[in-house]
């Protein structure tokens, strides 16, 4: 992992924001950004963002490489769309949120720790294997993600919340076993190792 | 024949046995009342939702919407793609857009498409809607009032539509900030709809009351306290989220904050289906944990 982002910092040199226009979801949008602010104040979750949108925008035009990359913020994003249909600009703020945070996470330098970055791994996982959501599996992985005691512990505390699911028959008791997903799941998961592949070689991510 | 039909993208959390079964079985009754016939996307995969951005990146992401389009095209041809769920019909709408307005993009969605021998049904070009967009501009508020056998009198809703059946796309001719909709359709169904319900569009923290509960039940108190402060009876929304996130986490919430919430929060297609004269399990109701029981007491009278 680190070679890949030793080679892109020798790529752009100390153009951060060209890295970003040519790597970053919507990326090539980041220079048309105002600074009015509209989109920080819009955030739900706007006080839990270390950096707002608007001064990640700035922070990435000033080159500030190593702190956009490794901060949290981007994952304080719920993908509401609220930036989004008030940016007076019209710039798609969520997918360069969610663009930047995928950067940062396939360079290796987005916070390990992140609860939200480790519970979006999870469920990639969980789709690719089935073709479809897994959700007695996804919601234990994310109670066990940090070992068995806090699993218990997660699993004890969020107990009334499965019962009432599982009394209502919103939650397969046997989802561990026995859901069968897509049909096509292999052949999904064929192409997603290709797209994956695809989408490396064009933006330098390759091993 | 049904006088309405379309490509069904009915999503994981609508499977039997799933967060979201009720909405799909007061879905399918509340068609039968209409005469909408539902064909699914033979073998439908996930749509990626919005948290699949952190390890799908881009491609990947819209491959597997591009592989639900390619099936519906193939089997389904000239049928608009229909999804219940917010998060399905954004993801596969936003998909669609990205791939038609991107060459190269496209290009490579192609290619990997090629691998399931789907290129050649791709062509991107069917509608992507919302059920409710089917229900207003299809049908229309009219029709939908029109079967309504038992008028829900008295029970007060707050419409809550949250994000993504609002954002970005939206609902032809609605605000984003001040959609109506919803409550046209709750009016539609003979109960008071709360047209100032000033949290109708707050987000409730997504896949993040996941990740980051005790964040997103913050969200979740204000939406569920502005209703309780203007004497709701329910929530409603069209979303299987918002469904999800603002029901099951209000025993936690009442801990948290020492409040007393016990609302039930319900689907439009419930309610239409209960005024439509269907029983309490057609329209879902049993799959409540916290039981609407204005709606189920009209729904056995």
């Amino acid at each position: 992992m680190k070679d890949i982002n030793t080679a892109a910092l020798g790529n752009y040199r100390n153009d951060f924001l060209r890295e970003v226009e040519d790597n970053v979801e919507e990326g090539r949008w980041v220079k048309m950004c105002m600074q009015c602010g509209v989109c920080s104040g819009s955030c739900p979750f706007g006080s839990h963002w270390q950096h707002s949108p608007q001064e990640l925008f700035m922070m990435i035009r000033a080159g500030q490489r190593e702190a956009v990359l490794a901060t949290e913020s981007m994952f304080m994003c719920t993908s509401c769309y609220n930036c989004v249909v008030r940016c007076p600009r019209e710039l798609p703020i969520t997918h360069i949120m969610h663009g930047l945070a995928n950067y940062a996470h396939r360079l290796g330098l987005a916070p390990q720790t992140n609860p939200t970055r480790r519970f979006a791994r999870m469920f990639w996982t969980n789709i690719v294997r089935g073709g479809r959501v897994n959700e007695l599996k996804l919601s234990l992985g994310l109670y066990f993600m940090d070992g068995f005691i806090s699993g218990l512990h997660q699993t004890w505390a969020m107990r009334k919340v499965g019962i009432g699911l599982l009394r209502t028959g919103r939650l397969n008791p046997f989802g561990l076993v026995g859901q069968k997903g897509c049909r096509g799941a292999g052949e999904l998961q064929r192409m997603l190792a290709k797209a994956r592949l695809l989408e490396d070689q064009r933006k330098g991510l390759g091993d | 024949m049904a006088k309405y039909e379309y490509s069904f993208y009915p999503g994981c959390s609508s499977e039997r046995r799933a967060s979201a079964s009720n909405y799909m079985t007061s879905v399918e009754s509340m068609c039968r009342h209409l005469d909408i016939r539902l064909n699914e996307i033979p073998d439908w995969n996930c749509c990626s939702a919005s948290i699949g951005y952190c390890e799908g990146g881009e491609l990947p992401r819209h491959v597997m919407n591009a592989r639900n389009i390619a099936l519906s095209e193939q089997h389904n041809a000239d049928q608009d793609i229909v999804a219940t769920c917010a998060a399905c019909w954004l993801g596969t709408k936003e998909s669609q857009e990205r791939l038609n307005s991107d060459r190269a993009l496209m290009a490579d969605a192609l290619e990997v498409l090629k691998e399931g021998g789907l290129d050649l049904h791709f062509k991107n070009k069917v509608e992507v809607r919302h059920m409710v967009e089917a229900l207003i501009e299809d049908i229309g508020y009219q029709e939908l009032a029109r079967p309504v056998v038992k008028p829900l009198a008295g029970v007060k809703v707050a419409g809550y539509v949250g994000c993504q059946t609002n954002r970005p796309f939206g609902i032809d001719g609605e605000s984003f900030e001040n959609p109506m909709y919803l409550d046209k359709m709750v009016e539609m169904a003979g109960a008071e709809p709360i047209t100032d319900y000033e949290q109708k569009v707050t987000c409730c923290g997504g896949a993040l009351a996941f990740s980051e509960p005790e964040k997103s039940q913050a969200q979740i108190k204000d939406i569920l306290e502005a209703a309780a402060d203007q004497g709701a009876d329910m929530v409603v929304t069209p979303c299987p989220v918002c469904q999800m996130n603002v029901e099951v986490y209000q025993e936690q919430i009442n801990r948290r904050y020492g409040t007393r919430f016990n609302m039930p929060v319900t689907y439009y297609s419930q309610l239409l289906t209960v005024a439509y004269g269907s029983s309490v399990s057609d329209a879902g109701l049993d799959g409540q944990i916290i039981r609407a029981r204005k709606l189920e007491d009209i729904a056995s009278s």
